[in-house]
Order: C-alpha cells, then sequence, then structure tokens
C-alpha cells in the first residue's frame, strides 16, 4: 500500500458498526480498532458512546468528526430532558444527530448509528449516513467493514428475534467483518438497550468464532512440535 | 484518511471544499421519478431505493409525499436534501393553514416555490442536489412541473426526472392521451418503471405509485415487477457468433 502514509494522518474509524432491533429492544454491536493510515491508533476503543440513559449511537469515520458530533448531541440532549421533564425519545436524539450531520455536509465525514429505547416507540435504530440522511430501519450497518455484510444480512436477518438472538447475530457479524476488513479488528462490544436498562459486552478478539482459514491460535509452535502425534487407528 | 479526500484537479478555481456551503457531491441518492396526468389527476411513480455511490444501499425510502391537501412532491437524487425540502414545504404549508382564510396552496403555487429554493441555492453554488416532480389538482385544474437542482422548470403532460427522461418520457409520448383512465395510467406508468428497472443500474424492484385526484392523495404499498427473461435469444446469446456477448 502506500508507505508515504504517515502516522499523522487523521484518526479514523475504518469500521464496523451494527445496529439491530429486536422483539423489546435493541442491541447495538461494533469492532475496536482505530487507525492513522496504516498505524492502528487503538486497538480496543469504544466506538458505542452513551448520548443519554436510554440512547446510544455507535461512531463510525473520522474519529474527531463522530466524537464532537456526539458530545454536542449529548450536552442538547441533557438540557432537553431537563426542560422536557423526562427522557429523551430516541427519535429526538436521531434528529440532533441528523441536524448537525447535515448543516455540516461538507466538512464532517462520519457515518452514525443511533440506537435505543423509549416508553413512546420501544426500541428503535436510526441511520445517518455522510450527508445527513436520517432512516428509521429495523437493523442498520456502517462502517468500511459492513461491505462484506450486506449479503450476510440480507440472508439472516429476521423480523422479532429474542434478545439473544439478536446479540449472537451482531457478534457473528461484527467477527465476520473483522476476518476480511482490515481497517476492523479487535474486540466485539456490544450495548443492550431495552425497558429494564442497559448492558454492555465484552467479546475479546480471541474468543470469537474461527472463520474460513483461520488457525486456533497456539502459545508457541513448541507446543505443537512437542504435543503427542494422534493415535493409529484400529480396524 | 487521506483516501476519501476531495476529487478537485490541483488548478482548481473552486476554492477550499470547506467553505462554509458548498454541495459539492450526493452521498445517497435516489433515482428516477415518472408522472403523468389522467382523467382524475396526476399519477407518480418511484422505487424505494437509496443508492450509496454503486452499492443498493437502502431499500425502504419513500420518495414521493404529499404537500399540503392539493399536491404531491416526487424526488430524485440526495435524500438528505429531499428531506430538508420536505421540512422547508411542512412550514410552508403551516403558515398557509394559521392564516385560517379558507384558501389553501394549490399545485401550481408549490411549484412556484421550490423553483425559487431551487434557483436561488444554485445562484449561491450551494445547490438542493435534487431533480423534484410535483403534481396535484386543485378546483378541477390538474398541474403537473418539474424542477431541476439547476432551477429549470417547466410543466407538462407527463414529466420524469434523471433515466426516466431518456427512457420513459420517449414511451409517454407515443402511448399517452388526453383522459387516460386510472388502469390505463398505471399500467403505462408500469411499462416505463419495467424499462428502467432492466436498464438502470440504480433502479430496485420495489417501487409505490401515488394518485393525487380532487378527493385526497393515496400512496400505494410498495410492490415489485414481474420481469421477462425467457427470450431463446437470452438463453444463447452467442450460438451465431461465439466468443461474442
Amino acid at each position: 500500500m502506500d508507505l508515504n502514509m504517515d502516522l499523522n494522518a487523521p484518526h479514523s474509524m475504518g469500521t464496523t458498526i451494527i445496529g439491530v432491533t429486536y422483539n423489546g429492544g435493541v442491541v447495538l454491536g461494533a469492532d475496536s480498532r482505530t487507525s492513522t493510515g496504516m498505524y492502528v491508533a487503538n486497538r480496543a476503543s469504544d466506538k458505542i458512546t452513551q448520548l443519554t440513559d436510554n440512547v446510544y449511537v455507535c461512531r463510525s469515520g473520522s474519529a474527531a468528526d463522530s466524537q464532537l458530533v456526539s458530545d454536542y448531541v449529548r450536552y442538547f440532549l441533557h438540557q432537553h430532558t431537563i426542560q422536557l421533564g423526562q427522557p429523551a425519545t430516541v427519535k429526538v436524539a436521531a434528529n440532533l444527530i441528523r441536524l448537525l450531520s447535515y448543516n455540516n455536509k461538507n466538512m464532517l465525514e462520519t457515518g452514525l448509528i443511533v440506537g435505543g429505547w423509549d416508553k413512546y416507540e420501544g426500541g428503535k435504530i436510526y441511520g445517518i449516513p455522510l450527508g445527513g440522511t436520517l432512516i428509521e430501519q429495523p437493523f442498520a450497518i456502517g462502517g468500511s467493514g459492513s461491505s462484506y455484510l450486506y449479503g450476510f444480512f440480507d440472508q439472516a436477518w429476521k423480523e422479532g428475534m429474542t434478545k439473544d438472538e439478536a446479540e449472537q447475530l451482531v457478534v457473528k457479524a461484527v467477527s465476520l467483518s473483522i476476518a476480511r476488513d482490515g481497517a476492523s479488528g479487535g474486540v466485539v462490544r456490544t450495548v443492550v438497550i431495552n425497558s429494564e436498562g442497559v448492558t454492555r459486552n465484552f467479546y475479546p478478539g480471541d474468543k470469537l468464532q474461527l472463520w474460513h482459514e483461520e488457525l486456533e491460535p497456539q502459545n508457541s509452535l513448541l507446543d505443537i512440535l512437542n504435543s503427542p502425534s494422534p493415535e493409529p487407528m484400529n480396524i | 484518511m487521506n483516501f476519501m479526500a476531495s476529487k478537485q484537479p490541483e488548478n482548481s478555481l473552486l476554492g477550499p471544499e470547506s467553505d462554509s456551503q458548498r454541495t459539492l457531491y450526493p452521498y445517497v441518492t435516489g433515482t428516477s421519478v415518472v408522472a403523468l396526468k389522467y382523467k382524475d389527476g396526476i399519477l407518480m411513480a418511484a422505487d424505494m431505493g437509496g443508492s450509496y455511490g454503486s452499492t443498493l444501499r437502502y431499500k425502504n425510502v419513500e420518495r414521493m409525499k404529499a404537500i399540503g391537501k392539493h399536491s404531491l412532491l416526487g424526488a430524485s437524487g440526495e435524500i438528505s436534501d429531499f428531506q430538508e425540502i420536505l421540512r422547508y414545504l411542512d412550514e410552508l404549508i403551516l403558515y398557509d393553514n394559521m392564516w385560517d382564510d379558507g384558501n389553501s396552496l394549490g399545485p401550481k403555487e408549490v411549484h412556484n416555490y421550490l423553483t425559487r429554493v431551487m434557483y436561488n441555492r444554485r445562484n449561491k453554488f450551494n445547490p438542493l442536489w435534487n431533480s423534484l416532480v410535483l403534481g396535484g389538482i386543485k378546483n378541477g385544474q390538474k398541474y403537473l412541473g418539474t424542477v431541476s437542482m439547476i432551477g429549470v422548470n417547466f410543466e407538462d403532460n407527463h414529466v420524469a426526472t434523471g433515466f426516466g427522461n431518456h427512457l420513459a418520457r420517449p414511451i409517454l409520448r407515443q402511448e399517452w392521451h388526453e383522459n387516460l383512465s386510472f388502469e390505463d395510467g398505471v399500467r403505462l406508468l408500469e411499462k416505463c418503471m419495467r424499462v428502467l428497472l432492466y436498464r438502470d443500474r440504480s433502479a430496485i424492484n420495489k417501487l409505490q405509485i401515488a394518485k393525487i385526484t380532487e378527493e385526497g392523495m393515496t400512496i400505494s404499498q410498495p410492490y415489485s415487477l414481474k420481469t421477462y427473461w425467457e427470450f431463446s435469444a437470452f438463453e444463447n446469446p452467442t450460438q451465431g457468433a461465439v466468443g461474442s456477448w
């Protein structure tokens, strides 16, 4: 690749981000790689950021842009919650993100997935890609790694999954994406949001399922060499 | 990331891209809208696709919306700009209703408003990246017009945006006539949409047809068209010329 890519290149989250609704709430998922050109600046970043108690956002694209946008929206939502006297809705959070993304479309480079639960509409996912389009979806995928997941979701997604089915789907998807996208990697983080609250989960890279042409990790070659050879079979 | 840097050549006179407000390229786009006048009003068709470059990313985008009591707006181009236009129109209709004078904005007025908005944005080099189709009927008068992102506007008995101009309009020029029935209008639009499905790479097979009459606006549920592939020439295209396509 380009050897002139320097370490001062803007931090970018070549990323995989996912948001999925299920019967009772939403599951958000992401990888944990932040890259500066070819170098992995942070191998354990947290791309799922809190906006309010009940609304989170998955960030992709420029790390700086996505952090600023979510910081501003967290600030606005905080004030909105005080003025409203009750938790903000997912729709309001998504619209605030959209407002910033659309009105600054020439300067920002960030794609976001807003997900949460409120008492009016239940679990909702909103995708806000580059340009600032706001689009409500039963599930959303984003980031550079999402290219590898369109086919997977076309086949694997179903309406009305349980919480565990939804979470397993998200983990599997991020894991598949990490296998093929150089800009995604590290651990899989998920956040489950429903009427009961928010649960964060952590799936370390070495505990994920192995895919095609991936091998079981070993401590050392020496362990392989020293392991007993397989027993001959008896007919 | 430098890979995603702008497409400006080195000797460009356009100035830095982060200049206050200057949209230079669309991201999420809708493809053709086709519309025609028929006996009772206007029929309009658009698919539900939102493309992201060459990826058919979103397949549930409604690109036609009712405006007030008398108008129907269909849009192709950047979806975020279309969403913003709907907000402008929401405000326009709200203020119109607040007058509470028994009068309401008709399609001709809404079309004129949109034309002014599009043209003035073009003059500031910051266009709303859409081609719009505005149709409606008020007091028996049918109206069907279009505005482009540079402010070109006109009205006609049938209009289309994007690829529709090249593929659908010729069909409509041949087969449209005054006082089409609803059934004939729908079949004619479907004929156009099918050609677009065959020949437009950004078309998807999931469309809606909207109808606006004196009674009001209805939009169909999303549906798909049958397509025809069983021709012997398709099954054996290189029989006469092996190696060709």
